[in-house]
């Protein structure tokens, strides 16, 4: 009997390094974007995340799980967080951390919710809230590969000031004819807003994704509800599932 | 000798401590939810159409459809499970058949065991862990839930329940434990997980000792 040896289970160890803050960005009300200088980082691949952890003075230890939002190809590794109402780690990062300030980081993490243009496409990315973070590394890699992959973007926000990443989304898609990013707002959306007023349903994805003949890349995340409902519609639109890709969090989730 | 690590200035416990903080591995934290993690969409199998396998390295299978595996003893269990993705839920219930039971009944129409298995799963998913894992009770395959048959989005029609290891490895959507003579990685072992996942060593990734 043969066993077969994939990369992937002979990689070096995950180690614990030490990130440095260089700055931070506050993207929205309860988002904020770390740029991070770790010395020795091993690159990444766009989709993938990191084990954060914060040591406090009196010794006590927390670990979190954050994706990353820059390119592999961008100088500093940057994540996205969002707040938590009861957020240990999330209300630290996003409140008290300031450039500077030193935390323990362990990655890149996670081989399948990945995405890089040797992949090819067509490319579907369906967020919902802080689930755009993976897909924005996809995104910025994609712009910094100058590739020409035709690809859509499908959002779900709950408010329009809540939509993170929002003018670099429309830089992007201005310049980009091969970029189409649409836009969903399921409560309070401005009245000059021009996009969709709703949950994702099958007609929204039907008109902002790609028919199932065009075989496209699909890579889905955001909080569960959000997740389940627009996988199992793009099952019961004829997409293969083998081509679905998942990533779920959020409120159903764990409390980071 | 790895370095302390670096204390980050400011931060502190925000949350007293848990309760039973002697029950989380480390790195790990107590929630009270049921989050949901899968690589695709969850797939769906009629239970007329279902069934479960045992098969043998020679390739000999034993076989129960729905009706038979619920015709079997049951063993139910309360458990804590542990995600890789840090969060711990403590107390878990579950009901379903052991798999002490399902080799007993396999042995009886020849499927002989291996030291390693291979549990596969509709949708494709893949997970391997050592026999010695599942035996002695330390496993079943589960179908009910709190009480209730599982759901689809928890692994239903029937998941593997491995839970002394991280919970990864409770193969959900599980169709089939087929014996290998060495081990080999399943689907998140090949991409960067550990190829064992005991919690309590924090086996996250592969190369964490």
């Amino acid at each position: 009997m043969t066993t077969p040896v994939l990369a992937g289970a002979v990689a070096a160890r995950v180690r614990w390094r030490t990130a440095t803050v260089a700055g931070v960005v506050d993207e929205t009300p309860g988002v904020r974007t770390l740029l991070l200088d770790v010395p020795g980082w091993p690159g990444h691949r766009a989709g993938q995340h990191v084990d954060v952890r914060l040591t406090a003075e009196d010794g006590y230890r927390a670990e979190r799980s954050y994706s990353i939002a820059s390119a592999p190809e961008d100088p500093q590794l940057a994540l996205t967080v969002e707040r938590l109402e009861e957020g240990e780690v999330s209300s630290y990062l996003c409140g008290e951390l300031r450039a500077g300030d030193v935390f323990e980081l362990r990655g890149p993490i996670g081989g399948y919710f990945v995405w890089g243009v040797q992949d090819g496409g067509p490319l579907f990315l369906v967020a919902g809230g802080s689930g755009i973070v993976p897909l924005m590394s996809m995104l910025r890699h994609r712009s910094a590969m100058h590739s020409t992959i035709p690809t859509r973007l499908l959002y779900s926000s709950r408010r329009w000031d809540e939509v993170i990443y929002r003018d670099e989304l429309l830089r992007l898609a201005d310049k980009d004819p091969g970029l189409v990013v649409t836009h969903t707002i399921t409560r309070d959306a401005p009245a000059e807003f021009r996009g969709y007023r709703r949950r994702i349903d099958r007609a929204m994805l039907e008109e902002a994704g790609w028919p199932s003949g065009d075989a496209p890349l699909t890579y889905i995340c955001g909080p569960t509800p959000l997740v389940e409902a627009v996988a199992n519609e793009m099952v019961a639109l004829g997409h293969d599932p083998a081509r679905v890709k998942t990533e779920r969090f959020g409120p159903t989730g764990p409390v980071e | 000798m790895p370095d302390p690590s670096p204390v980050s200035r400011g931060f502190h416990r925000k949350h007293p401590a848990a309760t039973q903080a002697e029950r989380l591995p480390p790195g790990q934290y107590e929630t009270r939810d049921f989050p949901v993690l899968s690589a695709g969409p969850t797939p769906r199998s009629p239970l007329a159409k279902w069934d479960f396998t045992l098969r043998g390295v020679d390739g000999r299978a034993a076989r129960w459809t729905w009706a038979a595996l619920q015709a079997l003893p049951r063993a139910p269990r309360t458990t804590d499970i542990h995600c890789v993705t840090k969060w711990s839920k403590f107390d878990t219930h579950w009901d379903g058949v052991s798999i002490d039971t399902l080799l007993a009944e396999g042995a009886k129409q020849g499927v002989t065991s291996a030291p390693f298995v291979m549990a596969v799963c509709d949708g494709g998913y893949t997970t391997n862990v050592p026999l010695a894992d599942l035996v002695d009770g330390k496993a079943m395959v589960a179908f009910i839930y709190e009480g209730e048959p599982l759901d689809p989005e928890h692994g239903g029609p029937a998941r593997l329940l491995v839970p002394h290891l991280y919970f990864w490895k409770s193969a959900k959507w599980v169709r089939e434990l087929r014996f290998m003579e060495r081990d080999q990685p399943g689907f998140w072992e090949s991409v960067g997980y550990h190829i064992y996942g005991d919690p309590w060593r924090e086996q996250r990734y592969t190369g964490d000792p």
